[in-house]
């Protein structure tokens, strides 16, 4: 029924697609979930900044003319101290305000961001640069791909081998769990809690500008809407993993974008609610296990 | 005292309909669009502050309650043959293609309907809490738009509707929220509004005084999105024009800033911060637009107002937290109070 026409070849394109599109989500999810667990704050203004990351890219090598690898690192490098600056100016002041208001701090932050790009690089949508060495199709037995489509999933495992590093490993690392579990007891143990706060935005701003990069490869058109949606569905695969979980937000990120390719590959009818899915996914996962695949069961205390 | 507040109150009111009155027949219809822009958001920010600041759900799913009561004004209150025009890609449905209704039993159907979703949707969705529940409820407010965009044969699509009677004017809309006003005072003085708050304060403490937590909450969420669906039906008959893309989660996010700017939990602070959000938007707009100071020309930045508009938000978020007006309410002994501070030298004009 389902596999009349499907065939091998077709099945293994859209995986490989499913693949990469999920490696992007949990990049982009990390940041989410690193923020969540921290600050338990979502932090919306994230899909705005992994949208100027793009931008960052895109003036870099189409504008300014620079070689791609130079282009990117400046391009990570920027993206990291506007996620430091969005702390700066729209969280760290409300540090103790009541929840309610942080969010609509971080959704005016992201408001924000949103129309500073409208205005600064305009609303119509511009094509990214390719890269031959990323972009260039490859052809293995009768499947045929980007070489990116490959690229992603590998470069991804490795960023997340360097995170897990930073977080398990380091003292910084020692000191964001610290944070994550206790801010009192974290400065009473010596943990500069802002400092660390900060580093959280860093890494998180990090991950969504390699994230950034590669969707652009991948997807080439940038607008300054475009941060919305993969930042609302990297957040989604964030509670489905379980928030504040990394390992949760990776697996949350590769079972809704691996989900939605599938989704719209078998059931084509389907496609126009392609974006349905990862909100009906959200909701389910609230109702079965609110806490998510590898989330931990929160007790309330009284 | 009281005879005096009553006296002061009739004034207002009577102050207020020599308003609309004036309005009506004096002022040009840009303007007359932004007084009816501003009495809408009145009701569609009391329906969240009841949700959100009194009764302390944090509910993001606002623009989908609104979408289904514009949907359904706008489908009821369209006359059949406009229908088949706006309809042109794919015929509507035979039953939505004959109905048509007067202008407010049309409201009231926008206010069931979606009164009715938010009663599916709240079923599994209200025993969530905090962000959990804001983030379902954005995603079911997000699910309403993807299901409006692809119901080609009810809600014709991404095309939208056009040509909605402009039924709304000054007189449906300040009606409405002068309605909603007293509704939400008399609601808030009732015992239910007394649960609804302390629901807010704490619900384990509520719970315990023998409050049904969910009995409230599903009281209250229904409640919010009746009367925001009555407000996205005033709203599409006055915009005349719709389509799902307006339902986006900006248009939640405009109604939270209404309600954080005037005060979670807080009638008055709504009322007053609609007005002031509102039409600061429309003040913001030269922004946009060439400004011409005879030697210089200083071209317009399309986009700017609404950076300037989220940075002025993000200042009062960060430096006045609990919005204008808190948790407080406006009334008269107050006021004057107030003034009697302000202006010592009136008291003993008055003896």
């Amino acid at each position: 029924m389902f596999f009349q026409d499907m065939t091998f070849e077709l099945f293994m394109q859209h995986l490989t697609n499913g693949i990469s599109l999920g490696s992007l989500y949990a990049l982009i999810a990390i940041g989410y979930t690193m923020v969540y667990g921290i600050l338990r704050l979502i932090n919306f203004a994230h899909g705005e900044i992994f949208m100027m990351s793009l931008y960052f890219a895109f003036y870099g090598v189409a504008m300014f003319a620079m070689p791609w690898y130079v282009a990117f690192i400046v391009t990570i490098i920027l993206t990291c101290l506007m996620g430091m600056l969005v702390e700066r100016a729209a969280y760290k002041t409300l540090r103790d305000s009541p929840r309610i208001t942080v969010m609509v701090s971080a959704i005016g932050a992201s408001f924000f961001l949103q129309n500073l790009a409208v205005v600064l690089f305009g609303g119509r949508p511009k094509a990214f640069p390719t890269v031959g060495l990323f972009t260039d199709v490859l052809k293995i037995g009768t499947v045929s791909l980007q070489r990116l489509t490959l690229m992603i999933p590998i470069a991804t495992m490795v960023f997340l081998w360097g995170l897990l590093y930073l977080v398990n490993k380091t003292k910084t690392g020692m000191a964001m769990r610290a944070v994550s579990k206790d801010h009192e007891t974290a400065r009473l143990m010596g943990v500069d809690v802002n400092r660390t706060i900060t580093i959280t935005f860093a890494v998180g701003s990090i991950l969504a500008a390699l994230g950034g990069i590669m969707w652009g490869m991948k997807f080439p058109q940038i607008q300054p809407t475009m941060g919305v949606m993969p930042g609302l569905k990297a957040f989604i695969a964030a509670v489905l993993g379980g928030i504040g979980n990394i390992h949760g937000a990776v697996i949350g990120g590769f079972l809704l974008g691996i989900g939605e390719i599938l989704l719209v590959a078998f059931l084509p009818e389907l496609t126009g609610y392609r974006d349905a899915f990862a909100f009906i996914m959200l909701i389910a996962i609230l109702l079965l296990k609110p806490t998510g695949i590898m989330g931990e069961k929160i007790s309330e205390k009284v | 005292m009281k005879r005096r507040n009553l006296a002061l109150s009739i004034i207002a009111i009577a102050l207020l309909l020599l308003f609309l009155i004036f309005a009506d027949s004096s002022l040009d219809s840009y303007q007359k669009r932004i007084l009816n822009l501003c009495a809408i958001y009145v009701i569609l920010g009391l329906s969240m502050n009841l949700i959100n600041g009194f009764t302390g759900l944090f509910s993001l799913g606002h623009a989908g309650f609104m979408a289904v009561g514009a949907y359904t004004t706008a489908l009821l209150t369209m006359s059949p043959a406009i229908k088949e025009q706006t309809f042109y890609l794919e015929p509507i449905v035979a039953p939505l293609a004959n109905l048509n209704m007067p202008f407010l039993p049309a409201l009231l159907m926008a206010g069931i309907l979606s009164a009715f979703v938010a009663f599916i949707i709240g079923a599994p969705v209200l025993r969530l809490k905090g962000d959990y529940l804001a983030i379902a409820t954005l995603g079911f407010s997000e699910i309403i738009r993807i299901i409006f965009t692809n119901t080609q044969s009810i809600t014709n699509g991404s095309l939208g509707l056009k040509s909605i009677p402009p039924h709304t004017n000054l007189w449906w809309s300040f009606g409405g929220a002068a309605l909603t006003v007293i509704f939400m005072v008399f609601l808030i003085k009732s015992s239910y509004g007394k649960a609804f708050k302390a629901i807010r304060e704490d619900e384990i403490a509520a719970e315990s005084m023998g409050i049904g937590l969910f009995k409230h909450k599903m009281l209250s969420f229904v409640t919010g999105a009746f009367i925001a669906g009555v407000g996205g039906g005033l709203l599409g008959s006055l915009l005349g024009a719709i389509n799902p893309n307006m339902f986006r989660f900006v248009l939640t996010f405009n109604v939270l800033l209404v309600i954080v700017l005037g005060g979670m939990g807080s009638i008055t602070g709504t009322v007053i911060s609609a007005f002031v959000v509102t039409s600061g938007l429309e003040y913001l707009r030269f922004l946009d637009e060439t400004i011409d100071l005879g030697f210089i020309e200083i071209p317009g930045v399309a986009g700017l107002r609404m950076v300037v508009f989220a940075l002025l938000l993000m200042m009062v978020v960060v430096f006045f937290r609990n919005g204008l007006m808190g948790t407080n309410e406006f009334s008269w002994d107050k006021l004057i109070s107030f003034l009697k501070r302000k202006f010592p030298f009136k008291k003993e004009v008055g003896h």
